[in-house]
C-alpha cells in the first residue's frame, strides 16, 4: 500500500506543484523517488511530529497541499492537538498519513501497533478519514484526497498486500465500494480485512456479500441502506478497537437512518475488532489479528 | 529614533485592553499588558500590513503564540484600521468572533492559538513556504515564557536553525510569570539566551517595555544572513498599571470598577 501510495504521490506532484511531503524521519526504501524527484517540495521533518504537523499546517496556510508521513501512532496520536487545532480547526488542507495501519508492525509491540487512531481522529470536526482496502483503493484514494481542499487522515497497511479489485476503479468522497453482492448476511470491511474477508468469504464458498469501507467518514448512508435493505445480518470487521472504530460508526449511521425512517428493516449487526486490550506478545500480523479476535 | 507615536499606540492599547477585560470579566489582562509595548512598535513601525487587505500576499506574518493575551492584540488591529475599535465591544459576549482566546476569524488574524506551543511550528512552515516560493515577507511569532515548557517549541526552535530561517523572527514576551507561580521556580528556562544562542539562533536580549530598544532590536532583522532571531523581551506582567505589576492574582484576576479607573488614571497620567 506505501508504495502504491508514493507512486500515485509522485504522479499526482507532476500535475500539481502545490504538493509538499514531510516525512517524521521515516520512510526508507519508499519516500527517496519522491525527494529525488521534488526536492523543492519534500522535507524530513525529523523525529519530531508535533513540529511536523504544525510545519504542515504553515505551508497550508501558504497554498501548499501537504502530505505528513509516518508510521504507527506517531503521526497522528502523537500530535493529535495539531491535528485538531491547527489543521482542523482552520480547515487547512493537510493529508496525515499513516503506515502500518493496525498490527501491520505486528512483531514491533503496542508502540506501533495503530489500533486507536480511527476513533480519535474520526471524531474530529472536518477531517476526513480513510482506510483504503488494497493498493488499488490506495490509489484511488490517494488521487482524491490530493485533488480535495481540506483535512484528511489516510491509514494505509505496509508492504505487500494483496490485491482484490481486478481493475482499477472510480472512487467517490465518502462512498462505500460494493465487492461481491451475496444474500442474507455482508460482510462490510474497512481498511487492510479487505482481503482476508473476500478470501474468506470465496475459500469457504459462501454466498454472502463483501462492501469495502474505505471511507470511514463521512460514512456512506446511502450505500448503507441499501445494505440495509437487502441482507438479514451485517458482520463489521476492522483491524482496531472495537470502541469508536469502524464498526461504531457503522453503528451510529445505522442508528441516524433508523431515527430519520429511512429503513424500516433492522438486521442483526456483529461488529469483529480488538476488544478493548492490548498484545504484549511477540507477532505478526496474521496471529495477532488472530489472538485478538480480529476473525470470523 | 522618535517614540512619540508607538507610546501613544501602545497607551491607546492599554486603555481599551483594561475596557475589554472590565466589561467581560475576563483574565489574562497580565500577560496582555506585558506584550503591549511589542505589539506597538511592530504594528506602528515594523510590520508590513494593509488592513484594507488582511490577506495581502507580501504582508509580514504576525502570530501570537500567547494566545490568551489576545485582548490587547485585538486592540492592537482595531487601532490599526482592521475592523471598527467598537466592535471590541462584543469581545467575549455569546455569538461573538472575538473569543478569549485569539481567532483567525478576526480580520489581520492569522492563526488561532489557545493551546501553548503550537505558533512557532506554524511560522516554520510559513517561512519554509516563503523561501521555497522565494518571497521576501518575513514571519514574526510573540511567545510567553511559560510555553516554552512546551516540547513541540524545542522541536521548532531546532528545526529553523537547521533550515536556516532568517525569516523567521520568535520574540519571547519574558515576563517572568506562568500560571502557578514564578518561571523559575516552576521551570526554569535559565541561562536562556545560552541556549538560543546554542541552538544557533541569532538571540538578541532587550527591555521589552522600551520603544527604542524594541525597535532597534527588530529593524535590523535578520541579524545575521541564514540564521533566525530570537528576541528574549524582559518584560513586567500588568505593565503600566502598579498594583498588577509582577503579581501572579491578574493572570486570572479582572478589575472591578475602582480597580478599572485606578488603572486608567495611571495609564492615562505617564
Amino acid at each position: 500500500m506505501r508504495t502504491a501510495f508514493i507512486n500515485q504521490l509522485i504522479k499526482e506532484a507532476r500535475n500539481n506543484p502545490s504538493i509538499f511531503l514531510i516525512v517524521g524521519d521515516l520512510g526508507f526504501s519508499v519516500v527517496e523517488p519522491f525527494a529525488q524527484e521534488f526536492p523543492d517540495r519534500f522535507l524530513n521533518a525529523g523525529v519530531a511530529e508535533q513540529n511536523m504537523t504544525g510545519i504542515a499546517a504553515g505551508l497550508a496556510l501558504e497554498g501548499y497541499t501537504v502530505f505528513t508521513y509516518s508510521i504507527g501512532n506517531f503521526p497522528t496520536l502523537r500530535c493529535m492537538e495539531q491535528i485538531r487545532y491547527d489543521i482542523c480547526y482552520h480547515i487547512l488542507n493537510v493529508k496525515i498519513v499513516a503506515v502500518g495501519g493496525g498490527y501491520a508492525y505486528g512483531p514491533l509491540g503496542a508502540s506501533h501497533h495503530a489500533t486507536e487512531e480511527i476513533g480519535m481522529l474520526r471524531t474530529i470536526p472536518n477531517l476526513t478519514v480513510c482506510a483504503p482496502g488494497d493498493p488499488v483503493e490506495t490509489r484511488a484514494v490517494t488521487s482524491l484526497i490530493t485533488n480535495f481542499n481540506g483535512p484528511c487522515y489516510l491509514r494505509l497497511g505496509k508492504a505487500g498486500e494483496p490485491t482484490v479489485h481486478k481493475n482499477e476503479i472510480e472512487i467517490k468522497l465518502g462512498k462505500m465500494i460494493p465487492i461481491i453482492e451475496g444474500e442474507e448476511t455482508a460482510i462490510l470491511s474497512t481498511g487492510a480485512m479487505l482481503k482476508y474477508s473476500y478470501d474468506y468469504i470465496v475459500n469457504n464458498r459462501l454466498n454472502w456479500g463483501l462492501y469495502s469501507f474505505p471511507f470511514i467518514k463521512p460514512l456512506d448512508l446511502d450505500g448503507l441502506k441499501i445494505i440495509v435493505d437487502q441482507y438479514e445480518k451485517l458482520i463489521t470487521i476492522e483491524e482496531h478497537q472495537k470502541t469508536g472504530g469502524f464498526g461504531s460508526a457503522i453503528l451510529e449511521g445505522y442508528n441516524e437512518l433508523e431515527e430519520s425512517n429511512k429503513i424500516s428493516r433492522s438486521p442483526k449487526l456483529k461488529r469483529i475488532a480488538i476488544p478493548d486490550q492490548f498484545v504484549s506478545v511477540a507477532g505478526g500480523q496474521a496471529y495477532l489479528r488472530e489472538l485478538s479476535g480480529v476473525k470470523f | 529614533m522618535n517614540t512619540t507615536i508607538s507610546e501613544k499606540f501602545a497607551k491607546n492599547i492599554r486603555l481599551k485592553t483594561l475596557e475589554m477585560v472590565y466589561k467581560a470579566k475576563a483574565s489574562h489582562v497580565g500577560g496582555a499588558l506585558s506584550m503591549v509595548d511589542l505589539l506597538a512598535v511592530l504594528y506602528t513601525k515594523i510590520l508590513k500590513y494593509n488592513p484594507q487587505e488582511p490577506r495581502w500576499n507580501e504582508r509580514d506574518r504576525f502570530l501570537l503564540s500567547k494566545g490568551h493575551a489576545c485582548t490587547s492584540l485585538y486592540a492592537t488591529l482595531a487601532l490599526s484600521g482592521f475592523f471598527d475599535i467598537s466592535e471590541l465591544n462584543n469581545y467575549a459576549q455569546d455569538g461573538s468572533i472575538f473569543i478569549s482566546h485569539v481567532s483567525h476569524k478576526i480580520p489581520g488574524v492569522e492563526l488561532s492559538t489557545g493551546s501553548l506551543g503550537h505558533a512557532l511550528s506554524v511560522g516554520c512552515g510559513m517561512a519554509l513556504a516563503a523561501r521555497r516560493k522565494n518571497e521576501k515577507h518575513r514571519i514574526f511569532v510573540l511567545l510567553s515564557d511559560g510555553e516554552l515548557d512546551e516540547g513541540s517549541n524545542w522541536e521548532a526552535l531546532l528545526f529553523a536553525p537547521k533550515h536556516k530561517l532568517d525569516n523567521l523572527i520568535v520574540i519571547i514576551d519574558y515576563n517572568k510569570i506562568q500560571s502557578l507561580g514564578n518561571v523559575k521556580d516552576v521551570l526554569d528556562l535559565e541561562p536562556l539566551v545560552s541556549k538560543l544562542t546554542a541552538f544557533n539562533w541569532e538571540t538578541i536580549e532587550i527591555d521589552g517595555h522600551d520603544h527604542e530598544q524594541i525597535f532597534n532590536a527588530l529593524v535590523t532583522v535578520p541579524k545575521q544572513k541564514e540564521k533566525p532571531t530570537a528576541i528574549i523581551a524582559h518584560t513586567i506582567k500588568g505593565k503600566g498599571v502598579d498594583f498588577m505589576e509582577d503579581k501572579l492574582l491578574w493572570h486570572y484576576k479582572s478589575p472591578n470598577k475602582d480597580e478599572l479607573d485606578k488603572a486608567i488614571n495611571q495609564i492615562e497620567e505617564r
